[in-house]
Parts: C-alpha cells; sequence; structure tokens
C-alpha cells in the first residue's frame, strides 16, 4: 500500500511536469512559460531601468559608440563600415530578433516548423513560386561581390554576436510562446528578406484572371473594363516629357499567337490583396518651398503590423551619415537621408510576373516541349521539417520559363494544369548595394548610379539634394514586351520562344523625371508613363487612378510650401473618386420610392465634402454602398472557381455614367435582368440594413461612435496574429484611394518629411523601435501616426548633441 | 511545525538557487529532498512546499512585473483570458498555483518515500 501510494504521488509529480512543459495545441507550455525564472515575466522589462552598458564583442575591430535618443532609436556611431553594419545587425537584433526570424521563415516557406501541418500550404506556395530558389540566386550573385558580401557578412556577424549572448530566459516572448528558439544568421537570410518585400509587391499581375475573363465574355467587353489606359491618367512622368532612354533596339516581333490564350478557364491563381493602397512619395523643388531648397516626402504603405516593418536608425561612419527606415533583418537603410541627399520609395506596380503553359511529353514530367524540341525539367525538392508530423517532400519542377507552381501535386482540385511562373525575382541581382550607394550617395549622378543594379520589386525612387535637384525614376528589371500581342497580359504559351523573356529594358530606358518644369516629381502607384512611353506594359487597371491627382493637385496649387504643409498633406483625407462617383450614384437613385429615413441618408450623402474624416459619418454610408453596388455589379467575378479581378473604381464609375445597358448590370441570382436604377436602388437598401438600428442610434447620442474611425477600426496586427499584442481599433481618418491611404489593416508603414533646407526630418510610425510587446516603445508611435502627429529626427553630429533627450549609451569594444 | 517552517525555508532556498541554472521543474526535485530529509507528515510536506514556490514564483513575478507597471502581464491576461478572465490577479495566482502544485507533489513523493524507508 504505502509503495502504491508512493508510485501514484511520483506519477502524478512526473506527469504533471510532463503536461506543463509541452506545448499543447495553441497554448503554450504553461510551466514553461509561466515561471518567473525563465519564463514570461522574464520579458516584462524595467520601463525605467536605461543604463549605460558596455560589451566586449568578437569580430569588432574598434570601438563602436550607440547613443539612444528618447524614443529609443539607435545612433550608431563606427570608424569603419564594417563595425557599423556588424553593430546595425547586432543592435536589431537585440530589438528585433523574433520579427527577423519570422519573417524569413516566411519568406523561406518554414513556417510548418514553427506551428505545424497548417501552414504547410502556405510554406509550399512560398517554395513553389522560388522564393529560395530566387534568394540562392541573389546570395550567389552578390557573393561574388567582395565589397557587399563583406559587409552583409559583417552584418550577420553581428546578429550572431547577440544570438550567442541570449540564454533562455533571454528570448523574445514569441519564442516562449510558441516554443522554439533562434538560429543562426546567415547571408540567405537577408536575401530571402528581399525576396519577401518582393513577393509583397510583385502582385499586380492578372494573367489568368484576365484570361479567364477573355475565355467567358469575349475581347471587346474585356477593351471596355480593363484598357490599359483612362481618360484621367496623370503619370509619374509628365504628360508630353519626350523619351530620352530611346527606343527599343530590337524590338521584340509580333510573333506571339494569341489563340491559346482564349481557350480555357483556370481555377488557381495567386491571392491577391482584395483591396491594394499603395505609397505615396514626392519631392518639390526650391522654387516652391519657403527656404529655397527642396523637400521630399514619403509614405510606403503596407499591412500594418506590429513588431513594426520597420526599425529607424542613425548610421555614422567616416564613410557615411545616414539616417531612416531600416529593414530588420538586412544591412543598411532603405528610405532615409544623409546630408547630401534624401530619397524614398513607391511601389513599381508594374508586372514582372508571366504565367506559362507547360506541356510535358509524359506523365513523368521530365521533359517539355520548347520550339518543336523535348528540354530536359529540372526538379527540386523541397523538404519541410514539420512539427509534430516529421518530413514532408514536395518535388518542383523548374524549366525556362521557371519553377511549375500549380500542377497535379498543387492547386485547386479541379485544375490539374501545369502553369510556370517567371518573375524577375528569381533573376540574379544585388539590392543591397543600391541602399549602400545611396547611403553613401552625395548627388543625382550618385543617385542614378545606385539604381542601375536594382531589379526587383520594382521601385519609384523619389530623390532630392541638398545642391537642389529632384528626381523620379521608375526603377527595376522589365522585359521588352511585345506590343502587338499585348505579351504578358494573359496567360502566355510556354511550348515555344514566341512568348518568352528576351531582353530587358536598360536602366536609362526606365521611366525618369529630372528637374521638371512643374517643380515638382511624385508617384503613388500609378501608370508611370503616358501611351508615347517607347516600351509596351500591360496596364489593366491595376494603377492608381486617385491619389496621384490629388497630390498632384495640391503640390501644384502649392506655393512658400514648408514642412508643415507637407505634414497636413500626408494626412489629408479627400477621395477624389467619392468626389467622382457620388454625383453618378445620386443622379441614378430614384428617389421616389425612398421612405423619410432613407431620405434623410441620400441628403447627408449629397452634402457631404467627401473628406473622409474620422469624425465624419458620410464617408461610412458611401463606403457600405459602394461596396453594396460593386458585390451586385461584379457578381460575375465572385465565383471562387473561375477567378477574375474585379475592374478599377475607375472602370466602374464610368461604366455607371456612360453606359445604360451593360450586361453586367444582371444580378445572376435573380431571374429578372435588373437596370444599372436598380442597381444602385438595391445597394442604397442594402446600405441602410447594414447600418443596424443601433449603429444609427449611437450615432445619434454621440457623433463619435458610430462614425468612420470607429466603423473603419484599424488594426495593427502582430506578426502572430494576436490581439493581445496588437493595437486594435486605431481611431483615424483615410481609405484607399486617398492621400492617407488607411484601410483597417493597411495604410502608411512609415512617414517622413526631409526638409533639405535646414536639414530637419520628421517621422512618424505606427508601431515603436521595441519588438518585445512588454516594452514602452513597442507600440508608442501609433497614436500619433493616427493623429498625423510627427517626431523630429535627432540628425544628430556626435552623441553628445542628444543631451537630455539621450536614454543611454551602449559602448562596443573588440574582444 | 518547526520542521514545516524549516522545509518552507530551505525549500524556497534551494528552488530558488536551482532555477537559476536549471530548468523551472527543478523545484520538484528541491521539494522531494527537502521533504525526504525532513522529517513531516505527508499533508504538511505538501503545503510546505507548496506553500514555499507559490509565494517565490509570485514574489518574484511580482517584482518583475511591477517594475514593467505590468505592461506585458495585461497582455498575458489577454491572451490568457479564458484562463485568467483578463485579470492580472487571476494571472499571479495560477503562476504560484502551478509552481506550487508540482513542488507540492515532489514533496509529497519525498515524504512518502522516507516513510518507505524507516
Amino acid at each position: 500500500m504505502k509503495y502504491f501510494k508512493l508510485l501514484l504521488s511520483l506519477a502524478a509529480t512526473l506527469g504533471l511536469i510532463y503536461i506543463l512543459n509541452s506545448k499543447m495545441g495553441l497554448a503554450p507550455a504553461f510551466g514553461k512559460f509561466l515561471n518567473p525564472f525563465t519564463g514570461f515575466w522574464q520579458n516584462a522589462e524595467n520601463i525605467n531601468g536605461w543604463k549605460d552598458e558596455e560589451a566586449n564583442l568578437m569580430g569588432l575591430k574598434e570601438e563602436v559608440k550607440v547613443y539612444f535618443d528618447e524614443r529609443l532609436v539607435p545612433h550608431v556611431f563606427a570608424k569603419n563600415d564594417e563595425d557599423l553594419y556588424y553593430m546595425q545587425g547586432y543592435i536589431t537584433a537585440k530589438y528585433r530578433l523574433w520579427q527577423m526570424e519570422i519573417q524569413t521563415a516566411n519568406a523561406a516557406g518554414r513556417i510548418s516548423e514553427i506551428v505545424g501541418e497548417k501552414a504547410l500550404d502556405v510554406d509550399r506556395m512560398q517554395r513553389r513560386i522560388g522564393m529560395g530558389y530566387g534568394a540562392d540566386a541573389a546570395q550567389e550573385y552578390i557573393s561574388k561581390d567582395p565589397e557587399s558580401k563583406k559587409l552583409i557578412d559583417a552584418y550577420c556577424q553581428g546578429v550572431n554576436a547577440y544570438i550567442s549572448t541570449l540564454a533562455p530566459k533571454n528570448y523574445p516572448i514569441e519564442y516562449k510562446l510558441l516554443d522554439y528558439k533562434p538560429e543562426e544568421w546567415t547571408p540567405i537570410k537577408v536575401a530571402l528578406l528581399l525576396k519577401n518585400m518582393a513577393n509583397m509587391l510583385s502582385v499586380f499581375e492578372f494573367d489568368i484572371e484576365n484570361s479567364n475573363f477573355v475565355a467567358k465574355y469575349g475581347n471587346e467587353e474585356f477593351r471596355k473594363l480593363y484598357p490599359d489606359f483612362v481618360k484621367d491618367e496623370d503619370p509619374i512622368v509628365p504628360i508630353g516629357t519626350k523619351f530620352e532612354g530611346g527606343r527599343p533596339k530590337a524590338e521584340a516581333k509580333a510573333t506571339s499567337n494569341n489563340e491559346h490564350r482564349t481557350s480555357d478557364l483556370y481555377s488557381t491563381v495567386i491571392q491577391k490583396p482584395d483591396e491594394i493602397t499603395g505609397s505615396n512619395n514626392w519631392a518639390v523643388s526650391g522654387s516652391k518651398t519657403k527656404s529655397g531648397k527642396p523637400i521630399l516626402c514619403n509614405d510606403p504603405h503596407l499591412k500594418l503590423s506590429l513588431p513594426s516593418i520597420w526599425y529607424e536608425m542613425h548610421l555614422v561612419s567616416p564613410n557615411m551619415n545616414v539616417y531612416g527606415a531600416t529593414l530588420p533583418g538586412s544591412p543598411a537603410v532603405v528610405i532615409g537621408f544623409n546630408d547630401s541627399i534624401s530619397w524614398g520609395v513607391t511601389n513599381g506596380g508594374r508586372d514582372v510576373r508571366d504565367w506559362y503553359k507547360i506541356k510535358f511529353k509524359d506523365a513523368s514530367r521530365s521533359e517539355y516541349e520548347y520550339n518543336g524540341q523535348w528540354l530536359k525539367a529540372e526538379k527540386r525538392i523541397e523538404k519541410y521539417m514539420v512539427r509534430g508530423k516529421g518530413e514532408v517532400d514536395d518535388t518542383v519542377i523548374y524549366t525556362k520559363f521557371g519553377p511549375v507552381v500549380f500542377d497535379e501535386n498543387f492547386g485547386t482540385a479541379d485544375s490539374k494544369k501545369n502553369l510556370a511562373m517567371r518573375w524577375t525575382a528569381h533573376l540574379p541581382s544585388n539590392e543591397f548595394k543600391t541602399f549602400y550607394q545611396l547611403n553613401t550617395g552625395k548627388n543625382y549622378d550618385d543617385y542614378i548610379n545606385a539604381l542601375k543594379t536594382y531589379t526587383c520589386p520594382a521601385q519609384n525612387f523619389v530623390f532630392a539634394s541638398r545642391s537642389g535637384d529632384i528626381a523620379i525614376v521608375e526603377q527595376g528589371l522589365f522585359p521588352i514586351r511585345d506590343k502587338a500581342t499585348e505579351q504578358g497580359k494573359y496567360l502566355s504559351d510556354g511550348t515555344t520562344d514566341k512568348d518568352e523573356w528576351k531582353t530587358f529594358i536598360p536602366s536609362e530606358g526606365n521611366p525618369t523625371s529630372k528637374n521638371p518644369e512643374r517643380g515638382f516629381v511624385s508617384s503613388a502607384n500609378q501608370h508611370p508613363t503616358d501611351s508615347t512611353y517607347p516600351y509596351y506594359y500591360p496596364g489593366v487597371g491595376v494603377y492608381e487612378n486617385y491619389r496621384n491627382r490629388r497630390i498632384n493637385k495640391l503640390l501644384t496649387e502649392g506655393k512658400d510650401i514648408d514642412a508643415d504643409f507637407m505634414k497636413r498633406m500626408q494626412s489629408d483625407n479627400f477621395n477624389v473618386h467619392a468626389s467622382e462617383a457620388v454625383p453618378v450614384l445620386l443622379s441614378l437613385l430614384d428617389k421616389k420610392n425612398l421612405s423619410k429615413e432613407e431620405q434623410n441618408l441620400a441628403d447627408s450623402i449629397g452634402k457631404w465634402d467627401f473628406y473622409h474624416n474620422a469624425n465624419e459619418i458620410a464617408p461610412v454610408y458611401f463606403e457600405i454602398w459602394w461596396n453594396e453596388l460593386r458585390a451586385l455589379l461584379w457578381d460575375e467575378m465572385a465565383d471562387p472557381k473561375v477567378p477574375m479581378k474585379q475592374p478599377s473604381f475607375y472602370v466602374t464609375v464610368q461604366l455607371l455614367k456612360n453606359d445604360s445597358t451593360s450586361v453586367f448590370y444582371d444580378n445572376l441570382a435573380t431571374n429578372k435582368k435588373e437596370t444599372r436604377n436598380e442597381l444602385v436602388l438595391q445597394a442604397f437598401e442594402n446600405m441602410k440594413d447594414t447600418l443596424t438600428a443601433k449603429h444609427f442610434a449611437e450615432a445619434k447620442q454621440n457623433a463619435n461612435r458610430g462614425d468612420w474611425g470607429t466603423y473603419k477600426a484599424t488594426k495593427v496586427e502582430h506578426l502572430a496574429r494576436l490581439d493581445a499584442f496588437s493595437s486594435l481599433n486605431v481611431y483615424n481618418g483615410g481609405n484607399r484611394g486617398i492621400i492617407n491611404a488607411t484601410n483597417d489593416s493597411n495604410g502608411p508603414s512609415w512617414r517622413m518629411i526631409v526638409d533639405e533646407g535646414s536639414m530637419k526630418a520628421f517621422i512618424v510610425y505606427p508601431g515603436g523601435q521595441s519588438g518585445n510587446p512588454g516594452s514602452k516603445f513597442y507600440d508608442n508611435g501609433v497614436k500619433p501616426w493616427s493623429k498625423g502627429e510627427y517626431f523630429e529626427a535627432n540628425f544628430i553630429a556626435t552623441g553628445e548633441e542628444l543631451g537630455t533627450k539621450k536614454l543611454f549609451t551602449s559602448t562596443y569594444k573588440p574582444k | 511545525m518547526k520542521n514545516v517552517f524549516l522545509s518552507l525555508l530551505v525549500t524556497t532556498a534551494s528552488a530558488c538557487v536551482l532555477q537559476l541554472f536549471l530548468p523551472w521543474w527543478t523545484i520538484a526535485l528541491a521539494a522531494f529532498a527537502v521533504a525526504y530529509f525532513v522529517k513531516q507528515n505527508s499533508f504538511a510536506a505538501f503545503l510546505s512546499a507548496f506553500v514555499a514556490v507559490f509565494l517565490l514564483w509570485v514574489v518574484y513575478a511580482y517584482m518583475l512585473s511591477s517594475a514593467n507597471e505590468n505592461i506585458l502581464a495585461t497582455k498575458i491576461a489577454e491572451l490568457l483570458k479564458q484562463l485568467t478572465k483578463d485579470s492580472v490577479t487571476t494571472l499571479y495566482l495560477i503562476t504560484g498555483l502551478i509552481g506550487g502544485l508540482v513542488s507540492g507533489l515532489g514533496a509529497l513523493t519525498g515524504s512518502l518515500a522516507a516513510k518507505r524507508k524507516q
């Protein structure tokens, strides 16, 4: 009996320990996680515990000093570039290690190693589009450039130096929650991070969707709904500019055949975001500013996430003095300024991915047809170490046209076709070199030279210098496409060389505008050029048509511009789209059938000034009405089995305004054939029903409840989608198509204004410097950001200049 | 009674030292050893070890978290709200309970093993 009690007690003890030490489903391992010696309590950092630090680090050449200012922005002072990048790696890892690792794990298709089988399909997609393949190509190419290799290696060494200081109790909290540990940082991860960015920003292609549309509704309807150019274009390079980059020397011949494009329907595509909010940048020349020197502004828009996608840094060595946004995990400043120049980016949005139908000889899929011959396919075996399951293998077949992404092993069940994807991010490139040269650049020539090697993701690089130049270039590597056959707009033929990429547009042929007469340059993801640009590119309604017009209007009208003008402009909430759509919608709304309440609703929309300010109620009515109408109108494109792209807002408004008989007015769910007036009325009534009685009551009681800011409820979401670590219900205005393009989940991830006259820079972003949810610097920028407030960057020459703004100093010496 | 206090103190001290270097569950080893060598009945052994680590964990967690003004504890309470009902106090209690139970069971086993020997 005594034995029995003893054994029972022993078993209970061991059993309890086992349970509390294991991760169960979504829950953390409670013993590991909750004990205060190594668990999450250790991450509860002392909010006033800032004191000077000193450490000796292996691999450092000379002493480096890092001054942290009142927002925890590090100002790194090194005596050579290798030490500078070593410290960038070290400091970034100190504040953002988990983010760096999870983003590279995502890029590399390795999330299932951390969270198990549920992430396997996401991982497979990443590998099947060739993320690892592209990163390998980049890494191999970069290592041939000794200077780049040396600096990237130094960065990795710094990250690893930090990781080696960590005991499990010091791991960032997400490792503890998910129960895993950091691994070594390597140059391939730097390459992967850039591919991750490229992947996020390469979604502007609709080859399969376009082919589906043509197969279902024909070419004529396609031309109507997806024109390359529309009437109100306001491109990046001002209309009428002569293109000096020359005509293509060897213009691709119209050899591509069109027939194969329209024969079939495809059910599998890469999911694109529902709404793209885009980015803005602009620079005004001294002729329009108060100081007589240029001012440059940039607000790149991405998914709003915590830890913030950007890490703010000031990097100083004898070779450079640069300040701005860095990408955690990758060396150099991506968006920023130095003592001579400033630059910023928006996404180019050019189609840089083409899809090809591949024909294999037999079921072994080891050979594919090409110009009447059989070419050998390469196979890359992808191994997934799935947590809780073990190794899973997947073979990806590579052709001249890139990896076969969708085939019998991947994609929806009813699509067994072999589709390969050619993508500029698969080509060898060295984006780091571009950023390094920008960071150390002194003038326009340095800027142009820096851009030359930049391949993907295509970006509109805006530029301003203290000496007074402003410029913008849409930079990327773009295949020369045949215009007659609209190469790359639809699914392409992979059995011949007809649709193959043969040559690329030379860098000097990229759309460029330097010191234009109008006194400013700008971009907002719109068309880079007008139709006189000598190189063809598909532009099927993916280009912005509203923000660009608003920006250019404000900048054209602006005089004596200063930083305050720019601050107001970056938060501008005027909705050009609404200003054009509302008159059309109200003219099509049959008012005689409306109830009193509905009449009041329509009136309040009619009286609205089209500003999407947070405290307005009309934008709520308008947005719901518009979205209901789109759902009714474009119901033809809602079938998930035949993915198609919904036409642009601009085209939608024009159609409603000018076409009284479009076949698309018919609502497929009903037996009768609707008119556009019926659609507009139906959408209006749906809107009224959506706005619940509760909403109306609240809106009446308190102007702050049920208004646009509350309704939109912007979320800055933690990367592991944990609400507890996210900023929820951030109250602000704006929406897509508006300069302040903040919707519920996307928006300006970084706002920057650089005044080349005063050398002052103003910055804000929706997050904070620390990646630790337990830090007061985790999300301290969210509120100021939501209000359109800024912090002035401490662009100091010495650490002492920080004065009382200094939080603490870290001194690192060689070991 | 004297032995209860003695084992409470020794368990606290040894659990604290062990955890500085070894995994959290070594609290069970500390409790086991103390209960094996310090003579007391099984219930008293369980209770003294339970109270020892319960207090050790809660007090240490409190020290860390109060310097943090509970920024993180508040978020973790929300994250585990099915257990904590969004309450930081409950989070402290659960933390203490886990440490207390594991060490208590370790001590119970230790005291039963000591009785076996007699």
